[in-house]
């Protein structure tokens, strides 16, 4: 008995309607946990080499881990894996909310999804019945109105995730949305439902979960939830949620302005999470089971009209506000609203816009090509882009392919400032004087993406503080001197199995990044749902197998992977921080190569890289090793 | 003792909800929890949850008589249930609830278990221990 999970595998090929259930295997569940373990080693496993992420034959794999749906904090997180239409790559991008709980209750962990659909579909689930239906009425429509056309259709107690028109039109960075704010934003997950012409899935689940020792499991649930009220960031962290870190990442010079030409933007306060609360928020808004909701619901209104809309979050007034100088609050959420219906992600689609504003004003791109002119700053304008690139209209179709992909097209120089790592674009952390920041991004697996390891916090204050005590303790109030740049990596490498072992176990990190949260109670509550026994650093290597693995299949499916798609653009190693607290630093090319020597040395990597037969073999991935060698 | 909502301060996490099945039913499923949070959105953008107010309104109309008022709570009497859901309907707040495991349906013991757990002070155990 596999306590805490399913047990079950559903699988659905779209193109012949097929629905399969196939048992969990046990030592799936044992050597990669959940989440993003599983869809690490089902892509690996499942997906032929070298297909094209828009073929029928490429994978989504949505997963949950042991933890998801039960009473344990933020036990929400759902994990949504493909070849990513942006990187084409590893890709895996996860949501909170409620769909992977409710995925869990109709009975499966794992929903595997292959092939496309003849016509626009949706995917039916209430428990034991699984079927595609048509999804004719919504295609074309936003991804909220889209959602709520289906729980009118179907009742309010199912789940559903949807696409919008990005996804439809198969712009590469469009996302998942689900419960009208929440999503899989990243690596254009979107696009790849929309590619098997999958407008939604909507889950009912009325089954309970196996649980090793239910009793202890309640005692220590409720115990958990005492101890994260008892933290001090459970009154000072929560109220603003993600957006309250706005001050302090301008403060310490890391806030992305101007399509990242500096790193503080002077008016932060106005879109900062006090301008959420005091301008926009009715409510908070939780994702299951959590119990620091960093959701903002609200409503916008600007001169372009009221919305509802939840959030911004940090990213999004990160690139919206900061990147794009958005100057009010009510301008950014009515932006993230815009992104929002069209299925796009709010950090691509506002660093897209942001690339497209600053090749204006080189005048590399003109008014003619765009059909109006465009500035930082403006509203209209970004709305206007936002538009043309969910639709692939005019400029639209080029901004549609990303930064990397446009800026090679464009030339002129604009590849310089084209932000992003591996095809992915820069999410809301300047990084030219926090080097450890630096290369988390380099060498995330999926690209330019800060969850994989924050570091930001320790390249500041040099500790392991929670972000409620970096914000406590505030921002510079002068200019900051130039980042030691070695001896960074060790820390990286600690926060990137950090990090993702939440995402295998299937809860949110927040709890313990932001508050404090002791690992510790991880260990006793994956023990009382699961009945094994795994001290925190055995759980840790099963994470680093994890990064092992995502790294192999960049190797395997892009064509001359390695040291060279690890470096961020021009932009961070030639040009000083024109002004803010960071004021002249950057960081030089071969700084760089400390960074990425000292990485690689660490992880049991060559000069380029690569993964040692060695390291691949130490981690538990012969098998990989075997294949990565003989190239199949 | 009562159970009161405060609808403001609900965020959606439905921790409630498995609270209610872990203390009456030792299961981890929200579908046999004795309460309901209902999310409106997009619009008006906030949450209602549908307790049990401990009315009466289902011990009256069943039929069985096999629903009565003990400490406080209307509590069904599985013995003399028929499972015929007459007090599901006449539920004024919604809050019977129907699951295909169980033979009668699933109604608040005033337990406090949800009030517990509730990390934002949405639902409250008035007037008692």
């Amino acid at each position: 008995m596999l306590y805490g999970y399913a047990g079950t595998i559903l699988e659905v090929n779209l193109t012949s309607g097929r629905a399969t259930k196939t048992p969990l295997p046990e030592n799936l569940a044992r050597d990669y946990i959940g989440g993003r373990g599983f869809v690490a080693r089902l892509l690996w496993e499942r997906l032929s080499w070298g297909t094209n992420p828009f073929d029928p034959e490429n994978l989504i794999i949505i997963a949950t881990g042991p933890l998801s749906g039960h009473l344990v904090p933020a036990s929400g997180k759902t994990h949504f894996g493909t070849k990513s239409p942006a990187t084409g790559g590893y890709a895996d991008s996860n949501m909170g909310g409620h769909f992977g709980p409710a995925l869990k209750y109709a009975g499966y962990d794992v929903l595997l999804l292959t092939g496309r659909a003849p016509r626009p579909t949706y995917l039916f689930i209430e428990d034991e019945t699984v079927e595609l239906r048509s999804a004719e009425p919504w295609w074309g429509q936003g991804a909220i109105t889209s959602e709520e056309g289906l729980k009118n259709e179907l009742g309010d107690e199912f789940r559903a995730i949807t696409i919008g028109p990005a996804g439809e039109n198969l712009v590469r960075f469009a996302c998942i949305s689900h419960d009208f704010g929440r999503q899989a934003g990243r690596a254009g997950v979107g696009a790849v439902m929309g590619s098997k012409n999958l407008k939604a899935i909507a889950v009912k689940g009325t089954g309970g979960l196996p649980v090793f020792d239910v009793e202890g499991l309640f005692k220590k649930s409720r115990e958990a939830y005492e101890k994260v009220k008892a933290k001090p960031g459970f009154t000072g962290w929560t109220p603003e949620g993600t957006a309250g870190i706005t001050d302090w990442v301008n403060e310490v010079g890391a806030f992305p302005t101007r399509n990242f030409q500096t790193s503080f933007f002077p008016g932060y306060k106005n879109i900062n999470g006090r301008a959420v609360v005091e301008h926009l928020k009715i409510t908070d808004k939780g994702c299951f089971c959590c119990p620091t909701p960093c959701g903002k619901y609200g409503k916008a209104k600007t001169g372009l009209g009221e919305v509802y809309v939840e959030g911004p979050e940090y990213e999004s007034i990160a690139i919206l506000g900061g990147d794009c100088t958005l100057g009010s609050i009510e301008e950014v959420a009515y932006a993230n609203y815009v992104c929002d219906e069209l299925g796009l992600d709010t950090i691509s689609a506002g660093g897209v816009a942001a690339w497209a504003m600053e090749c204006f004003e080189k005048g590399i791109i003109s008014e003619e090509q765009v059909g109006r002119e465009i500035r930082f700053g403006d509203l209209d304008s970004v709305v206007y882009l936002l538009e043309k690139m969910a639709a692939r209209e005019g400029i639209g179709d080029l901004l549609a392919e990303g930064v990397m992909r446009a800026s090679a097209t464009l030339g002129h120089g604009s590849e310089e400032f084209a932000m992003h790592v591996k095809g992915l674009e820069w999410t809301g952390y300047e990084s030219r004087n926090a080097p450890g920041m630096m290369l988390a991004y380099m060498t995330a697996d999926i690209g330019a993406h800060h969850n994989r390891a924050w570091a930001l916090g320790h390249d500041v204050a040099g500790s392991a503080a929670s972000v409620h005590d970096l914000i406590s303790a505030g921002g510079s109030k002068g200019k900051l001197a130039k980042a030691t740049v070695a001896g960074k990596a060790g820390r990286v490498i600690e926060l990137q199995h950090i990090r993702p072992l939440f995402d295998c176990l299937g809860v949110c990190r927040l709890q313990y990044m932001e508050l404090g949260f002791e690992v510790e109670n991880y260990e006793e509550l994956f023990f009382r749902v699961t009945g094994r026994k795994m001290s925190w650093d055995e759980l840790l290597e099963v994470s680093e197998r994890v990064w092992h693995l995502t790294r192999a299949f960049s190797i395997r499916e892009v064509e001359g992977f390695g040291r060279e798609s690890d470096y961020p653009p021009p932009r961070f190693f030639q040009e000083p921080i024109p002004d803010g607290p960071n004021e002249g630093h950057y960081l030089s090319r071969e700084e760089l190569d400390i960074l990425l020597d000292e990485y690689y040395a660490g992880r049991g990597w060559n000069k380029d890289g690569i993964p040692t037969e060695e390291t691949l073999r130490r981690v538990g991935l012969c098998d990989v090793a075997e294949q990565l060698a003989q190239g199949r | 003792m009562e159970l009161r909502a405060v609808h403001e301060r609900c965020s959606g996490c439905r921790a409630c909800e498995l609270a209610c099945a872990l203390a009456n039913f030792r299961e981890m499923n929200p579908a046999k929890s004795a309460l309901g949070i209902e999310g409106r959105f997009p619009a008006p953008g906030d949450y209602r949850v549908h307790l049990c107010d401990q009315c009466g309104a289902c011990a009256e109309a069943c039929p069985e008589d096999a629903i009565a008022l003990q400490n406080e709570a209307y509590l069904i009497d599985p013995d003399l249930c028929t499972g015929c859901l007459t007090c599901v309907d006449a539920c004024p707040h919604g809050v019977m609830y129907v699951h295909a495991s169980t033979e009668t349906p699933i109604k608040c013991t005033l337990c406090g278990a949800c009030a517990e757990i509730c990390p934002r002070g949405a639902i409250v155990m008035e007037g008692g221990a």
